[in-house]
């Protein structure tokens, strides 16, 4: 019988809520329990969140001074080590475990599956290929262990309450220190929901025409309490940072309301919201195929739109 | 450095409506356009810029798969790569070999950098590149927005969840772009037919001692579930009325 291992996702003091996602995800296999792997500089206050889901057995606690910041070349060979007592090793599809995974399935000489959507069978998964324009079903061999990244979007987050044992362990290999962490620069959020866990996200596209017009988005999302997204178009103009990025290259997110302003509906945006409980799209071009997919639309200017609901809310 | 290795994908073109056959076997390839991945386009682009500024002598352009992937060496050959090898075989191979097939290339090219998309747009696996640098024992910086080298070493801006990471890697190493790490040039008429004179080598997986696994089998492709198309609504006082409605505000 198998065993999985959660690679946590946290900042050092916070456990990123992907990690509750991806035991969401491994409670869809069939008798496997459950451990946690937090690798940190001090991992003590992370550990303690990691132990508190439901569901965790077991969750392991490897601090390190190397693993101050993540970085992949240099927590892959611990995990690889950690990966030996498993059958099954997930991270979330989010960019630190996609940095991460494929580089410990290769040092274990096995496949990994990406972005699982569902879990059909212990080594069974479906997975969304050409930007979710196809699902496929894929089988893992069973004679290896299954490496993957868990679509985050795919699975809410794990209820508290539970009560793990935290174990420490020391971890025996060689790190490179030829990959060197030097700094992040994150947009700061002005105070609003994170766009990957907020319940409703406002995006504005293109169509906003410049940094100063897109304060437009932000002050409607102020008033709904939303996260603010944006196309690809908006951030390559320079609207907006890169994190808000919404799409098949960006995140992809699901929140129970998403309101698309002034983006017409790419494949490649429209990717990133297939789950969102409703959308809305405004938009001025009745034939733009954000209407295709949108549960409400609204025809019409978006600068003359945008004032109105701010009235009405 | 002497040179950078670029990896092209022959993919369906991004702007391609991908339809899946009906029997769920795969999805319908035949007569679709076949184009460089873009991420892979980014890549190549980066390295003749780095060519253009003198940090480098030779870009060369690998493809793996089939014959008709020379057509995508010929485009990184026309963009202005040096030569091209391909990397003969009719498999579909997995993300994990075709990383052991670069090590290999790499083994014999000695690069200072291997470049390639973050993700192709056909599997969207997001895996090569760093299984790659696992198997080569070299620093990854995937994701990556921003490039600078500094003879044996360089920094990298990353695209990550949090906004821009920057980190330092010692060369040789693996770069996997993304989408604003540059805008690729179009490619001129004289250049497809200087292309035709460049330097294409071929070699295959016999040669470079590589045995393809099918470790992970497709069982079934599916359409995705559809969102149906909703209501069209006159104002944005009817918006709001729809949103109460639901609950939503
Ligand atoms: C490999 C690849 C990956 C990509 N990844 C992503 C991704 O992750 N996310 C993403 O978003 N895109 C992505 N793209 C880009 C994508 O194809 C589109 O180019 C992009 O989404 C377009 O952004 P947009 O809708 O804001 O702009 P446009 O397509 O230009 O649309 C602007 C819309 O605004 C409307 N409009 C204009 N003025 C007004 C007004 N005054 N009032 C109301 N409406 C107005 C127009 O009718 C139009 O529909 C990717 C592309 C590629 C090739």
């Amino acid at each position: 019988m198998g065993r999985i291992l959660i690679i946590a996702e946290h900042d050092g003091e916070q456990l990123n809520p992907s990690t509750a996602r991806c035991l969401s995800c491994a409670g869809e296999f069939s008798g496997l329990e459950c451990d946690i792997a937090v690798l940190a500089k001090d991992g003590q206050r992370v550990c303690e969140q990691a132990a508190a889901l439901d569901g965790v057995r077991q969750v392991i606690r490897v601090d390190n001074d190397a693993n101050e910041h993540a970085l992949a070349a240099v927590q892959a060979p611990q995990l690889a080590k950690l990966a030996e007592n498993y059958s099954h090793v997930l991270g979330p599809s989010t960019t630190f475990g996609k940095d991460l995974l494929p580089r410990v399935a290769a040092l274990l000489g096995v496949a990994q599956v990406s972005d699982i959507m569902s879990v059909l069978a212990n080594y069974r998964f479906q997975r969304p290929i050409f930007a979710g324009n196809a699902i496929v079903t894929v089988e893992v061999r069973e004679q290896d262990k299954v490496v993957g990244t868990v679509r985050t979007a795919s699975y809410a987050t794990a209820a508290g309450g539970g009560s793990g044992a935290i174990e420490t362990q020391a971890i025996d290999v060689e790190l490179p220190d030829h990959t060197r962490y030097v700094g992040t620069s994150g947009s700061d959020a002005g105070g609003r929901p994170d766009l990957q866990s907020a319940a409703v996200v406002i995006s504005g596209g293109r169509a906003l025409g410049s940094e100063e017009n897109f304060k437009l988005i932000y002050q409607l999302a102020d008033r709904l309490g939303a996260a603010v997204g944006a196309s690809r178009a908006a951030v390559d103009a320079g609207y907006i940072a890169n994190d808000h990025q919404v799409g098949q290259t960006g995140k992809i997110i699901a929140p129970d309301l998403y309101i698309a302003i002034g983006i017409s509906g790419a494949i490649q945006h429209v990717t990133g919201i297939k789950d969102a409980g409703t959308i809305v799209a405004i938009n001025k071009d009745a034939d733009a195929p954000i209407f295709e997919v949108a549960d409400i639309g609204l025809v019409g200017d978006l600068f003359t739109i945008i004032p109105e609901l701010e009235k009405l809310l | 450095m002497d040179r950078i290795l670029v990896c092209l994908k022959r993919a369906v073109d991004y702007n391609v409506r991908i339809r899946v056959m009906s029997d769920g076997s795969g999805v319908i390839t035949d007569g679709v356009k076949m184009s460089v991945n873009p991420f892979d386009e980014i890549a190549l682009e980066e390295a003749l810029r780095i060519r253009e500024k003198g940090e480098t002598e030779e870009v060369v352009v690998v493809g793996i798969g089939a014959d008709d992937c020379q057509q995508q060496l010929r485009t990184g050959l026309a963009m202005g790569a040096d030569r091209a090898i391909h990397v003969r075989t009719e498999d579909a191979l997995e993300p994990l070999d075709i990383a052991r097939i670069l090590v290999q290339v790499a083994e014999t090219e000695k690069p200072g950098l291997i470049m390639l998309g973050k993700q192709a747009i056909d599997g969207d696996n997001n895996q090569t590149g760093q299984m790659l640098a696992a198997l080569w024992g070299r620093p990854q910086a995937t994701f990556v927005s921003k490039l600078t080298l500094f003879g044996t070493t360089a920094t990298a801006v990353r695209e990550v969840d949090a906004g821009l990471e920057t980190i330092e890697i010692d060369l040789p190493a693996v770069i996997t772009s993304d989408l604003r790490l540059n805008e690729p040039r179009y490619v001129k008429m004289p250049d497809i037919m200087k292309a035709k004179r460049k330097p294409l080598s071929t070699t295959d997986l016999e040669k470079l001692g590589i045995t393809p696994e099918a470790r992970v089998s497709v069982l079934q492709t599916e359409p995705p579930q559809t969102r149906q198309k909703g209501k069209i609504v006159a104002d944005a006082a009817e918006l709001i009325a729809e949103l109460k409605q639901k609950g939503l505000a």
